[in-house]
């Protein structure tokens, strides 16, 4: 083994081409392409069971794919065991080896690399020290708590400097608090160590906290991949705007084109989006809508509503809104709001959004 | 077990649920073990003759030597043949680990006699796996295969397996499956993890397993008497002549004591060795 084969920095440190792992009849990892840039931090986010774990495993060389290609810094390693690829990986549970100190753990992946002793021991008293633990290498894991098992976890994913290193929901375990003091040491260590990671979670909090790009996973397949605020933003299908952040789901029928917009009728009121298909009129959508680009009015135009519950959340309000026929929607507004905060329940509102801010999919 | 208190006696209770276990303890075994260890003192009368006699007639110290021979010769082919099963019970699918369970249980199907005699008319001379070997041609002529030490460890080997199997599969039930693939990602090859990480990990198995083995080896007489020749005569064998066809229970206690005295030391030993934790945990 030696240093990470640095290819070229400005091309990607792992591709995936193409990858599928059937387990059975179910197909686990479905034609899951991408592209891991040199010191990105990147996210698999997706429910349980959508093949996030088995693409992490299959890039470890953990798992064989049926097909695809994995090239990781330039060179393909598709036949390569995990032993022999430069990677580190962390894991939900730690996977600290109980009958090693701290240290031994650490400095494990150093002697199986056959590190010179004395080199060994710097790197290891470094990278203790780098997770805030430079006083607990001669601790067993038992003794250390979970949130401390875990940054030496970290530590020995990162003290031989891996190509890439993989984690595969290493706060999963953790509680809340900790988890959120975690994030921002490991954003803080991908950011000095200039680490390229992939990561996975189903907190799609975390990762819109931590990641540069997002992979959505559903059913085996990357639904959308992009940065957090093109996720958000830009949702590429139902999915995705379900599953990240909250959103509005509002049934409505295309009228017709408006320049780049779609005229979209919606309770009956003729309101517009955007759209990423060439929808016909007469086609039926749903419009996916963030609760914060909601926009009430007392009068005027948009889709009339009443106000049914006001929760106050402190830095905002919540307003639930029901239309004439039945269905619930949910706007958030920033507290100072003035033209809002006069509302009271009962009242009748107006409902208006931007066309950039809502978007229209199939069906 | 947890036992919550009863009747206000906190701690009374589960140690008063011990007392019938202890009590069938004491009179079926203490007491005969006792008893038998006093003759060796005081039959046909008091002193220490009988440990003479065991020390100036060679046989007994000969019957010794071999006895422990042939228990430390049996106890590592155990070991190895017991612990892949044992790892396929413990991180095989749960399918695996119910099948495997049954087949190491169907042993206790039947009697230890029954199954020493079936293994006679295997393995004799003419019996059905020599007449295989010979006849798919990868012998020439039939194998000794009984009334010696092969015969033994055969038999021994196959009696004792269930025994190193549990003890084995249930310590590697608590090795967290993770770890060997953590090492791998680490850069050890499948060797050097298993050296590492997992052998280490299973050493309370193997010690505890190796201890019943060893043990049990020591007191065997149906196998090395059915199975075994005149070589592999053990202590077991003449504590039984003793009391069965001689009547000198005092010879017997003292062969007795001093096998007891063996394995105690032999077991110190051990454990001084590896580690009385690696067992205790
Ligand atoms: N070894 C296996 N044998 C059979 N099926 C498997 C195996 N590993 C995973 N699967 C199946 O493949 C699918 C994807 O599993 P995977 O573990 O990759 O999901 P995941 O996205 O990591 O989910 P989670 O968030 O629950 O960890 C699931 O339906 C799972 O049941
Ligand atoms: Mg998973």
């Amino acid at each position: 083994m030696t240093l990470p084969a640095m290819g070229d920095p400005a091309g990607p440190i792992l591709e995936l081409r193409g990858i599928r792992k059937q387990y059975g009849r179910l197909a686990a990892v479905d034609d899951v392409s991408l592209e891991l840039r040199h010191g990105e931090f990147l996210t698999f986010l997706g429910p349980s069971g959508s093949g996030k774990t088995t693409t992490l495993m299959l890039v470890a060389g953990l798992q064989q794919p049926d097909s695809g290609r994995i090239i990781l810094a330039g060179k393909p390693v598709d036949r390569l065991p995990p032993y022999k690829r430069d990677i580190g990986m962390v894991f939900q549970h730690y996977a600290l080896f109980p009958h090693m100190t701290v240290r031994r753990n650490v400095a494990f992946p150093l002697e199986m690399r056959g590190t010179p002793r004395a080199e060994a021991e710097r790197l290891v008293s470094a990278a203790l020290a780098m997770v805030g633990l430079p006083d607990h290498g001669d601790r067993l894991p038992r003794q250390l708590s979970g949130g401390q098992q875990q940054r030496v976890a970290l530590a020995r994913a990162m003290v031989y400097r891996p190509a890439l290193l993989l984690m595969d929901e290493p706060l999963g375990a953790l509680d809340k608090a900790l988890r959120e003091g975690l994030q921002l040491e490991i954003k803080r260590l991908h950011r000095e160590q200039r680490m390229s990671v992939l990561y996975v979670t189903h907190d799609q909090a975390e990762a819109l906290t931590m990641s540069d790009r997002i992979a959505v996973f559903d059913e085996g397949r990357i639904q959308q991949i992009g940065t957090p605020s093109e996720l958000y933003e830009r949702p590429a299908t139902r999915f995705v705007a379900s599953f990240v952040g909250e959103t509005n789901f509002i049934p409505g029928t295309v009228l017709g084109r408006d320049g780049d917009a779609c005229r979209i009728a919606v309770a009956g009121v003729p309101m517009l989006a955007s759209d990423r298909f060439s929808a016909q009129p007469g086609t039926r959508v749903t419009l996916a809508i963030r609760p914060e680009r909601l926009r009430l009015s007392a009068a005027g135009e948009g889709v009339p509503a009443e106000l049914v519950d006001l929760i106050y959340l402190g830095n905002a309000r919540r307003y639930v809104l029901r239309l004439p026929d039945g269905t619930e929607w949910s706007a958030l507004l920033q507290a100072g709001m003035a033209d809002a905060a006069t509302l009271r329940h009962g009242d009748a509102v107006r409902l208006t959004w931007e066309a950039a801010h809502a978007t229209a999919f199939p069906g | 077990m947890e036992a919550g208190p009863v009747n206000g006696r906190r701690g009374a209770g589960p140690w008063l649920l011990l007392l019938p276990a202890a009590l069938v303890m004491l009179i079926a075994f203490a007491l005969p073990v006792g008893m038998l260890l006093a003759r060796a003192f005081t039959h046909p009368e008091p002193g220490l003759q009988n440990f003479i006699l065991l020390w100036e007639r060679p046989v007994y110290l000969h019957v010794l030597v071999n006895t422990v021979m042939i228990a430390a010769a049996a106890t590592p082919v155990t070991l190895i043949l017991a612990y892949p099963v044992a790892h396929a019970m413990a991180h095989g699918s749960p399918r695996t680990r119910r099948l495997l369970t049954f087949l190491v249980l169907i042993p206790f199907w039947t009697s230890l006699l029954v199954r020493s005699f079936a293994t006679v008319i295997l393995l004799q001379r003419r019996g059905p796996l020599n007449t295989l070997l010979v006849n798919i041609g990868v012998i020439d002529a039939p194998l000794p295969l009984i009334y010696n030490l092969t015969g033994v460890l055969l038999g021994a080997v196959q009696t004792l397996l269930p025994f190193v199997i549990f003890p084995l599969y249930s310590s590697m039930r608590r090795i967290d499956p993770t770890l060997m693939p953590a090492a791998l990602t680490m850069g050890a090859s499948p060797v050097r993890a298993f050296l590492r990480v997992y052998l280490p990990l299973s050493l309370p198995g193997l010690m505890t397993g190796a201890t019943l083995v060893f043990i049990s080896m020591l007191g065997y007489f149906v196998i090395p008497a059915l199975l075994g020749g005149p070589r592999q005569t053990m202590v077991g064998q003449l504590i039984q002549d003793q009391v069965g066809q001689l009547g000198s229970w005092g010879v017997a206690g003292a062969l007795s004591f001093v096998l007891l005295a063996v394995t105690a030391g032999l077991l110190g030993l051990l454990h001084r060795l590896v580690g009385l934790k690696a067992v205790a945990r």
